[in-house]
C-alpha cells in the first residue's frame, strides 16, 4: 500500500519534467528557425554580395598587432542560416533533450555573429574591444550575483543588492577623494557590509519579510545617496573627484592574442571578482564552512540538530555578502565613470539577481552568467556606434529583455536553496 | 470587474486579516492600531534631523570646537526645514491642494500595488505600468477628435489598457513559467523607460521642432477638470482615485474575484485544490494592478500642465507606491490614508526644497523609515521600551521557485 503510494508520487513530476522539455525542445526548435529566417532575410540578404566585413582582434597596444578576420557578411550569414535551420530541425524531432540549452546558446551565438557580421559589413570592428568591455560589463553584474549567493545560500534573499552597490559606491567616491583609493575601497566594502547587517538584522531577528527589507533598503540607499549628492556633493565638488583607478598589465598573460586584453589587462576590480568566483566556488563545494553554509541555506532545522549556529551563518554570510556588493559599489564609483551620480546603479543589482538564478546558485555559473549579461550590455554600445539604423533604444533595452528571458526559464527551472527566503525560528 | 459567483462565498463580513495586516501587529483597537504608524511617523522625523544636521557641511567641521552654538544652529536648519514641510503640506489651501495633487497618483498606484499583495504578489512595476499607460493615454488624447467628457474617458480607459498589458504581461510569465514577478516587473520598468524614450523621438508623437523626448500636447477636450479653479492645481484626478479606493475595496472583501485573490495570496495551494486556476489569477491581479497604475499614469499627463507626456510624467511615484502600499497595509481605505500622508510628505517636501534649501529626497529616505518601522514593530517597541505581545510577521514571499 505505502509502496504504491510512494511509486506514483515519484513517477509523476518524472513524467511532467519530460514533456515539459519536449515542449522546450519544440518552442526552442521554432526559435531556432526564426532566427534562421531573420538570419536570410535581414543578415544575408541585406548585405552587399561583396561586402567584407573586418573584425579585428587586437587592441591598440597589444603586443601582436594587426591580427585580423576578413571575411565576406553575405557568405557567412548563409552558412549560419543553414546551421541554425540543421539545429532548428533537429530540436524538433524531440531528441536528445539533454541538450536543448547547449543548442539554444550555440544558436544564439551564430545568430550574434551573423549579426555582427551584417552591421560591420563593408567596415571593420573591434571584437576584441566588445569582448574587453564584455568583462568590464560584467563585473558588478557578477559581483551583485555573488552577493546574492552568499546570501541565498544561507537562506536569507537579498533583494536590497542595488542598494548596497549604490550606498557603496557613494562612499567610495566621498572617501576616495578625500584620503585615495585604498580608503574609498575599504569604506565602500565597509557599508555594503553594514547594510547587509542592517537586512540581516531586520529579517533575522525582527522577520521582517526579506523582499520588503531589501526593497526598503534599496528605497532608503536611493532616498539617502540622492539627498546627500545634492546637499553635500554639490557643495563640496572635490569630494566627487575620485581618482580613476589604473589597469594593471599583468605580465606575459596579457600578451596572449585576443584573452589577453580581454581578461588580463584590468583593475584588481576584475582580478578580484575572477579570484572570488573561483575562490568562492571551491569555499562553497569543498569546504567544511561551505558545506556549513548550504546545509543552513537547504535545511536549517537540520543544521540546527548537528550544532551549527543557523543565527550566527546567516549573519555573517549576509554581512560577508555586504563585502562583496561594497567592492563592486566601488568598482562602478572609482574604475569606471570616477564620479558619483545619482541612481548610477540603474537596476543593475536586479541584473545581478538574474544572473544568479542562470548560474543556477554557483559561483562559477554567477560567473559565467555575469559574462552572458556583460557581453549584451557590450553589444549594445558597440552596435549603438557601428550605426545599423535600428534605434538606439532597442539596444539599450538588451540586457533588461535578456534578463527577462532567463527568468522567465528559457534556459530552463533552476532549483534555489530550499529555505531560501524562509525565516527560521529556533525551538 | 465582475465575474460570475461560480462558486460559494464564505465570505467574513470584516476585511479578514490578511498577510500585511499582521505586520504591524494591529491590535483590536483603533488606538494601538494607530500607535505604531504614529511612532513610526516620529522616529523618521527624528532620524531625519540628525541627517539634515549630519549633512550641514560648514557646520560640521565647527562641531568640536564650539559645540554649543553649531549644535543650536543646526538645532534651527532642522526647525526651519520642518516647519516648512509642514507648512507645504497643509499651511494654506493652496497646500492642502498642492497634497491632494501629490496625493491623486499615489493612491491610484498604490491601489495596484495593494492588489498585488493581496494576491502574493510583488508588483514593483508600477513605473512602467504608467510609463506605458501613460503613453496610451497620449495617444488618444492627441489623436482622438472627442467632445470633452468622451474624450477624458476615453483618454483614461486607453492608459488602463497600457498599464493592463505592461503589468499582465509579468503576471502571464510568472504564471506560464514562474519567472519572479520582482524582477520581471523591474526589467519591465527599464523596458517601458527605453520604449517611451524611443516613441518620443519618433513623429507620431515629438513635438515638432524639439530635439528632447517631449510629446506634443493633448487636446484640450482631453484635460481633467480642475476641481477648485485654475489657481489650484488638484483636478478631479482625486475624485477618480477616492473612487478607485472603494471600487478595490468592494473587489477585495465583497467579489468572489476578490475572494480568489485573497485565496491566492494567503495560500496557493489551497485556491489550486478548491478549483481555482492559480495562473489565470495572478495575472489577472497583475493585470489589474497594471490598469490601476496606468490611469496613475494618464492622470499624470491629463492633469498637469503642460499636457505633454515625458519619459519622466511617472516621477517616482511607481515606486512610492510600494511604501504607500506596505504602510497601508495592503488595505484600500489604509492606502488612502498613507497615501496621503506620503502626498503631503512630497507636497511640503518641494515647499522645505525650496524654503530650506533641504533637497526633497530627504522625504523618500522618511518614507522609507517609517515604512521599516512599521514592518518591524518590535524595533519601535525596543526603541520606546514598549511591553506588547510578541507577534511574528508572516511571510509574504516564496522564494524564487516556481
Amino acid at each position: 500500500m505505502t509502496a504504491t503510494v510512494t511509486e506514483t508520487v515519484t513517477e509523476q513530476p518524472v513524467s511532467t519534467r519530460r514533456t515539459t522539455e519536449g515542449r522546450r525542445a519544440t518552442i526552442v526548435g521554432f526559435v531556432l528557425l526564426g532566427l534562421t529566417a531573420v538570419v536570410l532575410w535581414v543578415f544575408a540578404l541585406g548585405a552587399a554580395s561583396d561586402a567584407t566585413a573586418t573584425f579585428n582582434l587586437s587592441l591598440p597596444n597589444d603586443r601582436f598587432q594587426g591580427l585580423t578576420w576578413a571575411f565576406n557578411a553575405r557568405a557567412l550569414s548563409l552558412v549560419v542560416a543553414v546551421v541554425l535551420a540543421a539545429l532548428g530541425a533537429q530540436r524538433l524531432r524531440r531528441s536528445q533533450l539533454g541538450w536543448t540549452n547547449t543548442v539554444l546558446g550555440i544558436g544564439l551565438l551564430l545568430f550574434v555573429v551573423s549579426f555582427l557580421g551584417w552591421a560591420a559589413a563593408g567596415s571593420s570592428f573591434s571584437l576584441v574591444g566588445m569582448l574587453r568591455s564584455t568583462v568590464i560589463s560584467a563585473v558588478v553584474i557578477t559581483l551583485g550575483a555573488l552577493t546574492g549567493l552568499m546570501c541565498e545560500r544561507a537562506g536569507v534573499v537579498n533583494i536590497g543588492i542595488e542598494g548596497q552597490l549604490l550606498t557603496s559606491a557613494f562612499v567610495a567616491t566621498v572617501l576616495s577623494s578625500a584620503f585615495g583609493t585604498v580608503a574609498g575601497v575599504t569604506g565602500a566594502m565597509l557599508a555594503g557590509a553594514l547594510l547587509g547587517a542592517v537586512l540581516a538584522w531586520l529579517a533575522i531577528k525582527f522577520q521582517v519579510d526579506q523582499i520588503i527589507a531589501g526593497v526598503v533598503i534599496n528605497i532608503f540607499a536611493l532616498g539617502l545617496t540622492s539627498f546627500l549628492a545634492s546637499r553635500v556633493l554639490s557643495e563640496a565638488q572635490d569630494l566627487n573627484a575620485p581618482a580613476r583607478v589604473p589597469s594593471f598589465r599583468l605580465p606575459l598573460l596579457a600578451d596572449i592574442p585576443v584573452l589577453g586584453p580581454m581578461f588580463f589587462d584590468h583593475t584588481f576590480f576584475v582580478y578580484g571578482m575572477l579570484l572570488l568566483a573561483f575562490g568562492l566556488h571551491f569555499a562553497f563545494f569543498r569546504t567544511r564552512w561551505g558545506l556549513r553554509a548550504r546545509a543552513v541555506g537547504e535545511h536549517p532545522k537540520a543544521a540546527d540538530t548537528l550544532g551549527i549556529d543557523v543565527y550566527r551563518v546567516r549573519y555573517r554570510n549576509v554581512i560577508l555578502g555586504g563585502l562583496i556588493a561594497g567592492f563592486g559599489g566601488a568598482f562602478l564609483a572609482l574604475a569606471q565613470i570616477a564620479r558619483f551620480e545619482e541612481d548610477m546603479t540603474g537596476g543593475i543589482g536586479f541584473i545581478g539577481l538574474a544572473a544568479l538564478i542562470f548560474g543556477r546558485w554557483m559561483p562559477l555559473g554567477c560567473l559565467a552568467a555575469g559574462l552572458v549579461f556583460g557581453f549584451s550590455g557590450a553589444l549594445a554600445q558597440k552596435v549603438a556606434i557601428l550605426g545599423t539604423g535600428i534605434p538606439s533604444e532597442f539596444m539599450l533595452m538588451l540586457p533588461y529583455v535578456a534578463t527577462v528571458i532567463v527568468v522567465a526559464g528559457v534556459v530552463g527551472h533552476a532549483r534555489a536553496p530550499a529555505a531560501d527566503g524562509q525565516p527560521y525560528i529556533k525551538g | 470587474m465582475t465575474t460570475t459567483p461560480t462558486k460559494p462565498e464564505p465570505l467574513p463580513p470584516p476585511p479578514a486579516p490578511s498577510t500585511l495586516d499582521t505586520v504591524t501587529g494591529a491590535g483590536t483597537s483603533l488606538l494601538r492600531s494607530l500607535a505604531m504608524p504614529a511612532l513610526a511617523f516620529v522616529t523618521a522625523l527624528i532620524i531625519g534631523a540628525f541627517i539634515i544636521a549630519l549633512s550641514n557641511v560648514d557646520l560640521l567641521p565647527q562641531l568640536f570646537s564650539d559645540p554649543g552654538s553649531t549644535l543650536a544652529a543646526m538645532g534651527r536648519e532642522v526647525w526651519t526645514a520642518y516647519r516648512a514641510l509642514a507648512r507645504g503640506a497643509v499651511g494654506s489651501v493652496y497646500a492642502i491642494s498642492e497634497t491632494l495633487f501629490a496625493t491623486t497618483p499615489l493612491i491610484l498606484a498604490s491601489l495596484g500595488v495593494a492588489i498585488g499583495f493581496r494576491a502574493g504578489l510583488f508588483n514593483i512595476g508600477a513605473q512602467g505600468q504608467m510609463l506605458v499607460g501613460g503613453m496610451c493615454t497620449a495617444w488618444v488624447g492627441i489623436y482622438a477628435n472627442l467632445p470633452g467628457p468622451l474624450h477624458v474617458i476615453v483618454a483614461l480607459l486607453a492608459g488602463v489598457v497600457g498599464g493592463m498589458v505592461w503589468g499582465g504581461i509579468p503576471g502571464l510569465l510568472k504564471a506560464r513559467t514562474g519567472a519572479h514577478e520582482v524582477i520581471t516587473t523591474i526589467m519591465f520598468n527599464f523596458i517601458a523607460l527605453y520604449l517611451v524614450q524611443w516613441l518620443l523621438s519618433i513623429p507620431l508623437f515629438q513635438e515638432a521642432g524639439r530635439n528632447n523626448p517631449v510629446s506634443e500636447p493633448l487636446r484640450p477636450s482631453a484635460h481633467l477638470p480642475s476641481l477648485f479653479g485654475s489657481s489650484y492645481r488638484v483636478t478631479i484626478g482625486i475624485l477618480i482615485a477616492v473612487a478607485a479606493v472603494f471600487a478595490v475595496r468592494w473587489l477585495l472583501f465583497q467579489s468572489s474575484l476578490g475572494f480568489e485573490f485573497r485565496v491566492l495570496g494567503l495560500n496557493p495551494e489551497a485556491g489550486r485544490y478548491a478549483g481555482m486556476s492559480v495562473g489565470g489569477l495572478m495575472t489577472l491581479a497583475l493585470a489589474l494592478a497594471g490598469g490601476l497604475a496606468g490611469i496613475a499614469g494618464a492622470n499624470q499627463i491629463m492633469g498637469l500642465a503642460p499636457f505633454k507626456a515625458t519619459t519622466s510624467l511617472a516621477g517616482s511615484v511607481g515606486f512610492d507606491a510600494i511604501t504607500v502600499a506596505l504602510l497601508g497595509r495592503s488595505h484600500p481605505v489604509g492606502v488612502l490614508w498613507a497615501a496621503l500622508l506620503f502626498g503631503a510628505l512630497k507636497a511640503g517636501g518641494r515647499e522645505m526644497q525650496g524654503a530650506a534649501q533641504i533637497p526633497l529626497d530627504l522625504v523618500v529616505v522618511l518614507q522609507a523609515l517609517i515604512v521599516v518601522f512599521v514592518a518591524a514593530p518590535a524595533l519601535v517597541r525596543a526603541i520606546y521600551r514598549m511591553k506588547g505581545v510578541a507577534e511574528r510577521p508572516t511571510q509574504l514571499t516564496k522564494g524564487w521557485g516556481a
